[in-house]
């Protein structure tokens, strides 16, 4: 009796705990790669901003008694050819990656959700011109456009590089965000908002972008990742962060001249760069997953 | 059909005249080609510097418009001006232009193929040996950026050269210039050289297509019509490739004028790093140098290749699928 009666209390209960974010989080929780992936970007973290408190050398701060020096207690990843610690090289550009990652995503999908929202929502010569600007932007592959315009944040803050790379990494974001405000302009809720006469505007930011969140998340997941490869990239060839400062991408570019011989200098920051960007991915297809357990992958837009 | 090419290629021309557009502004409000004057011993006079630049149509101090419209008219005409250094930008061009295609071409097509016979096995044994190591692969590739990854080959062939004492694999340059021999020779050097560098552009495709290639299979096959298929007494394979494959195959059209953009991209990277004299090495060496001609040269050539795999792609599209042809 008691313990029937037990069932019957706890089924309500159970229903009201179980709200959505709850629902996500557990969806997400059971999925062994995506949780793999967030413990490995959040060790990540940990290495890029805490790790160098503990070391005995900062990134620009050379030791001219031990030159291309092995891994040792006294510098955990080795020395460079001019007595740099290597540990301490490898967190700094671990450091710049990931905040330029993180940035860049961040303004990157929420010009994508503004452009991709007011167009998919307006219709028309709104939609009309944002596609055409889309589609210009998307001709020329945006790593030739930021490399052209590199000589314009030579010498200054890499702020500007961020805003670059954002400036033209929002488009295909855009492009899913407004195919899925189109589908929702015609809803009951959003018509109720229209005949009551709430403006263009606050309907797109309260009523449509809220609705659209998860797309948001999983692009904003993702560009962290496609942005710390092109970073990385164009750093590489010295268009991205300039010297003195270092990232993971001139990091490799420096150690691979001398990488056979000297495997440490390049080691840490490739075997970094990779692992960064591929427990990001992981985050974002388990993030998928979790919101919209129906969905095949490749459904993009 | 014949509306529709003409309204795709009128579009296409449009595109192009604005991408190459925005490469000439950009790269003239960018650079500064007087730099590369600067700081000689003896110092160049003033003058000098600017006749030099006037040459090249290149001088800061003339309005960007007019810079422009001088430069788009050359263009139009098959003149694309000089580079920094002098040069016929169009020598250089007609000299690279090879170079980068034959690597774009044959990256792209081993790609896709590849990637697109993968995809399908991957799917069609889901969750089999082949499948799981082909995910679990093309996850760590589509992770790895082009440089680390034509390193990382560069790498391993070096070590894999030393281990059999001979060298196998070249990784520097398109052929060995001191090489004398038959033709075949000459042909079997030039694969040696072409092979790293075709690999390391061919290997992010056969990822990125087998992924999609997989997802689009899986769909494909729950479907009505291919249980239809095999009702009305289809074998297993001919229903597959008949009627599954057809379908599964169109998206991959799309991403194929997408996935072109990337290997434009992966190229300045692949040739920088085995030292080939292409498209990609230039565009980067030109920016190093303010070279606004040559950049634009370069921007322009881009826009084409990733324009024109659109619009194949789309003609592919309209081709395989009558559901796009009678629209």
């Amino acid at each position: 009796m008691s313990n029937s009666a037990r069932v019957i209390d706890s089924r309500p209960a159970s229903n009201e705990r179980l709200t959505r974010g709850a629902l996500i989080r557990r969806r997400f929780l059971r999925n062994r790669l995506a949780v793999a992936g967030l413990i490995i970007v959040a060790s990540m973290f940990v290495l890029a901003f805490v790790g160098p408190l503990f070391a005995k050398y900062k990134w620009n701060e050379l030791d001219f008694l031990a030159l291309l020096q092995p891994p040792s207690r006294d510098h955990w990843f080795g020395t460079s050819q001019i007595g740099g610690d290597v540990f301490a090289l490898t967190t700094r550009g671990l450091q710049k990656s990931l905040i330029i990652g993180l940035l860049v995503a961040v303004f990157s999908t929420g010009l994508a959700a503004i452009a991709g929202g007011f167009a998919g929502y307006m219709g028309g010569k709104v939609d009309r011109s944002v596609m055409w600007l889309i589609d210009a932007l998307l001709v020329l592959p945006s790593f030739l456009i930021v490399a052209v315009m590199s000589p314009l944040y030579r010498g200054r803050t890499w702020l500007v590089f961020v805003v670059l790379l954002a400036a033209f990494g929002w488009m295909v974001t855009a492009r899913i965000v407004r195919s899925a405000t189109m589908s929702l302009r015609e809803r009951d809720f959003v018509r109720a908002a229209q005949y009551m006469g709430v403006p263009a505007h606050k309907i797109v930011f309260r009523h449509l972008l809220p609705n659209v969140a998860s797309i948001l998340i999983i692009d904003a997941t993702l560009n962290v990742g496609a942005t710390i490869l092109s970073e990385t990239g164009l750093s590489y060839l010295g268009f991205g962060v300039q010297p003195p400062d270092v990232s993971l991408g001139s990091l490799i570019a420096e150690g691979t001249a001398s990488a056979l011989t000297y495997p440490w200098l390049f080691l840490f920051a490739g075997s970094a760069l990779i692992l960064t960007v591929l427990a990001v991915s992981f985050v974002g297809d388990g993030l998928r997953d979790a919101f919209d357990p129906g969905s095949v992958k490749s459904k993009n837009e | 059909m014949v509306n529709y090419l003409v309204k795709r290629i009128f579009n296409f021309l449009i595109m192009v005249v604005l991408a190459s557009t925005l490469g000439y502004v950009l790269a003239s409000l960018a650079f500064d080609p007087s730099s590369n004057y600067l700081g000689a011993n003896p110092p160049i006079p003033q003058s000098t510097i600017d006749a030099k630049l006037n040459n090249l149509g290149v001088n800061p101090a003339d309005p960007l418009i007019g810079r422009y419209f001088i430069w788009a008219r050359n263009v139009v005409s098959g003149d694309f001006g000089l580079t920094i250094g002098e040069q016929r930008v169009n020598e250089e061009l007609s000299r690279r232009i090879w170079v980068s295609l034959r690597l774009l071409i044959i990256g792209s097509i081993l790609g896709s193929v590849i990637g697109v016979a993968l995809g399908v096995v991957s799917a069609v044994r889901q969750y089999g040996v082949t499948d799981r190591t082909a995910s679990v692969v093309s996850f760590s590739l589509l992770s790895t950026p082009v440089f680390l990854l034509a390193i990382l080959l560069k790498f391993g062939a070096i070590s894999f050269n030393n281990r059999i004492g001979t060298t196998f694999f070249f990784t520097i340059g398109e052929y060995s210039s001191d090489f004398s021999g038959s033709s075949w020779e000459l042909l079997l050097n030039r694969l040696q050289h072409l092979i790293l560098p075709t690999l390391s552009i061919a290997l992010g495709g056969i990822a990125f297509y087998s992924r999609y290639q997989r997802n689009a299979m899986l769909d494909v096959l729950g479907s009505d019509f291919l249980r239809t298929a095999r009702a009305k007494g289809l074998s297993r394979r001919k229903s597959l490739f008949r009627h599954g494959l057809r379908v599964a195959i169109l998206p991959m059209a799309t991403f194929f004028a997408y996935s072109f953009g990337l290997l434009v991209t992966g190229a300045p990277f692949t040739e920088t790093i085995f030292a080939w004299n292409g498209m990609g090495s230039w565009f980067i060496v030109a920016v190093q140098s303010n070279d606004v001609n040559s950049v634009s040269a370069v921007i322009a050539f881009s826009a084409v290749l990733v324009l024109l795999s659109g619009l194949l792609a789309d003609i592919a599209v309209a081709a395989l699928d009558p559901r796009v042809r009678l629209r």
